[in-house]
């Protein structure tokens, strides 16, 4: 179980969040000019790494807002914390990040 | 092989049991093969039985980075049934269900399949319609299937809280009699026993660490015991599914996810069907042994750590303990969980690869096991002739982009 530390509220339960999935999934520009591949590619298709992910999370529990984490998916360590908006820090897995360390 | 039979076990017993032979060899990996299968679980072992049995391919190994059956095959909560909802699956799980009642049999090994039926409650009268139209839509395709009105359920599972004052009252529930459970680590042995006897070679501490692929084709699959050729190859490995398919170069839809399941302290028998419900998330059984197996809904996060949050634990205890009160102060004694591939619409891919000779069979989710024979049995002929057999026809990739989902989450009467 992890403890994460939102941007807003400092570190709290995993339980008084919601994970929502893969981040920086970027709209199709142009997509009326988008094929079928490119569409499930889109919508379907994930990056679900061994390894460093980001992904989006919400403080349902909370104050409600979104904001990104970096993560290594194969220990739960939480690397790096940021808000919707700035620039994904660099993270290194076996440097952790700025963040405290998930449980 | 030595046939097992009741006059093996006398003969044994009368020696002290120390002239039992090996289930299984360990041989040595060999350069080449015809059909390499990576993953040795229960899907994995299944397929490369079904390819000696059914389409004469011998030739066969099958890599497991770990121990047989150490991976979600021993790690499920055991449940089969087949009452899922859409004509593509009642058809996959149904066919799986039928290899299900004659296995232990056919494999010569007793795998523990008890038909002890599976209910999956209504807790209010909109789930209940929906749960009606599965019961309706499973009887147009073959698969048994009933309704029970909340009288009727208490009557048949009179351990169930039947007070209607509480927050998710029982209404009513499905009952699929042919539904049960079996030994999982017994389906992986018996399958590996019945593989090996057919000339498979079963490699254990053998990982996968890429694919060589010659113009589009598969030529062998590199490993951390070295370079092993082969014509063709079918991957089965549930939550690495998408880091196998990303060494062929091939994105899936898949998210891994830790899913959990727990074990009580053993109890005299007290309840003697499996009990499911969607609506407060936890499903539950007895073993033979006496141990109450309960599971849990998947982690909303992508993890390949086997283990999981305990706020699901505490979620499932919670429904479980207001479910069964009279579970209320039984001993949880191990908790684990294991890693699912889950695909968009919680339906498996089963199919051909953009590279030639290679075959995926993954994203069973948080239901894999139900289905192992039947997954095995049509994979192993996707791989023998290069086409799908008409049952996983529909499980392509393609799907994903043609739009012919087999939306399963919550269609299966289950939380996901």
């Amino acid at each position: 179980m992890m403890q994460i530390p939102c941007p807003w509220c400092g570190p709290r339960e995993q339980q008084e969040f919601r994970c929502g999935g893969e981040a920086h999934i970027v709209r199709p520009a142009d997509p009326a000019a988008l094929d079928d591949a490119g569409w499930a590619d889109y919508v379907f298709m994930r990056r679900n790494p061994r390894g460093i992910h980001r992904d989006m999370w919400n403080h349902v529990h909370g104050c409600r807002r979104w904001f990104y984490l970096a993560r290594d998916t194969v220990t739960d360590q939480i690397l790096a914390v940021y808000k919707v908006g700035e620039p994904p820090p660099e993270v290194d897995a076996d440097a952790p990040g700025t963040a405290e360390p998930g449980r | 092989m030595p046939h097992y039979s009741i006059f093996t076990l006398a003969r044994n017993a009368l020696t002290g049991h120390d002239r039992w032979t090996e289930a299984w060899r360990s041989p040595p990996l060999k350069p080449h093969y015809d059909v390499v299968i990576v993953g040795g679980g229960g899907h994995g072992l299944a397929t490369a039985y079904y390819l000696a049995k059914e389409h004469g391919i011998t030739n066969v190994a099958v890599l497991e980075k770990g121990w047989i059956g150490g991976g979600n095959t021993g790690r499920n909560t055991t449940i089969v049934r087949s009452n899922y909802l859409y004509d593509e699956s009642a058809g996959l799980y149904e066919h799986s269900l039928k290899l299900w009642e004659g296995l232990t049999r056919e494999l010569n090994f007793n795998i523990m399949f008890s038909q002890r039926g599976v209910m999956n409650l209504a807790h209010d009268h909109h789930e209940a319609r929906d749960l009606k139209r599965r019961v309706h839509a499973n009887r147009l395709n073959g698969v048994d299937s009933e309704w029970l009105d909340r009288k009727a359920v208490l009557k048949f599972c009179p351990v169930l809280n039947g007070d209607p004052g509480i927050r998710y009252p029982v209404y009513g529930a499905t009952l699929q009699r042919r539904a049960g459970v079996a030994r999982h680590d017994a389906v992986a042995w018996g399958y590996a026993r019945g593989a090996d006897a057919a000339g498979v070679d079963i490699i254990q501490n053998c990982e996968v660490t890429g694919f060589t692929i010659d113009q589009g084709r598969i030529a062998g699959v590199e490993t951390t015991r070295g370079v092993v050729k082969a014509r063709k190859v079918g991957v089965v490995v549930a939550g690495h599914a998408s880091v196998l398919a990303g060494m062929a170069g091939i994105r899936l839809p898949i998210e891994t996810h830790p899913l959990q399941a727990l074990v009580s302290e053993p109890l005299k028998p007290i309840l003697h069907t499996v009990v499911m419900s969607n609506a407060v998330h936890a499903y539950c059984s007895q073993s033979d042994k006496g141990e109450l197996v309960i599971g849990a809904g998947s982690d909303l996060y992508v993890s390949y750590a086997q283990r999981g949050g305990f706020n699901v634990i505490e979620e499932t205890m919670t429904a479980i303990v207001e479910m069964f009160p009279i579970f209320s102060r039984v001993n949880m004694m191990r908790q684990w969980a294991g890693i699912v591939d889950i695909c968009p619409d919680a339906s498996p891919i089963i199919a051909k690869m953009p590279v030639a000779g290679l075959y995926f069979n993954c994203g069973w989710g948080t239901g894999g096991f139900k289905a192992t024979p039947g997954s095995g049995h049509v994979f192993a002929h996707t791989i023998a002739r290069d086409e799908p057999h008409p049952i996983n026809a529909p499980f392509t990739l393609e799907r994903f982009s043609s739009g012919a989902l087999v939306a399963e989450h919550g269609a299966a009467a289950v939380a996901h």
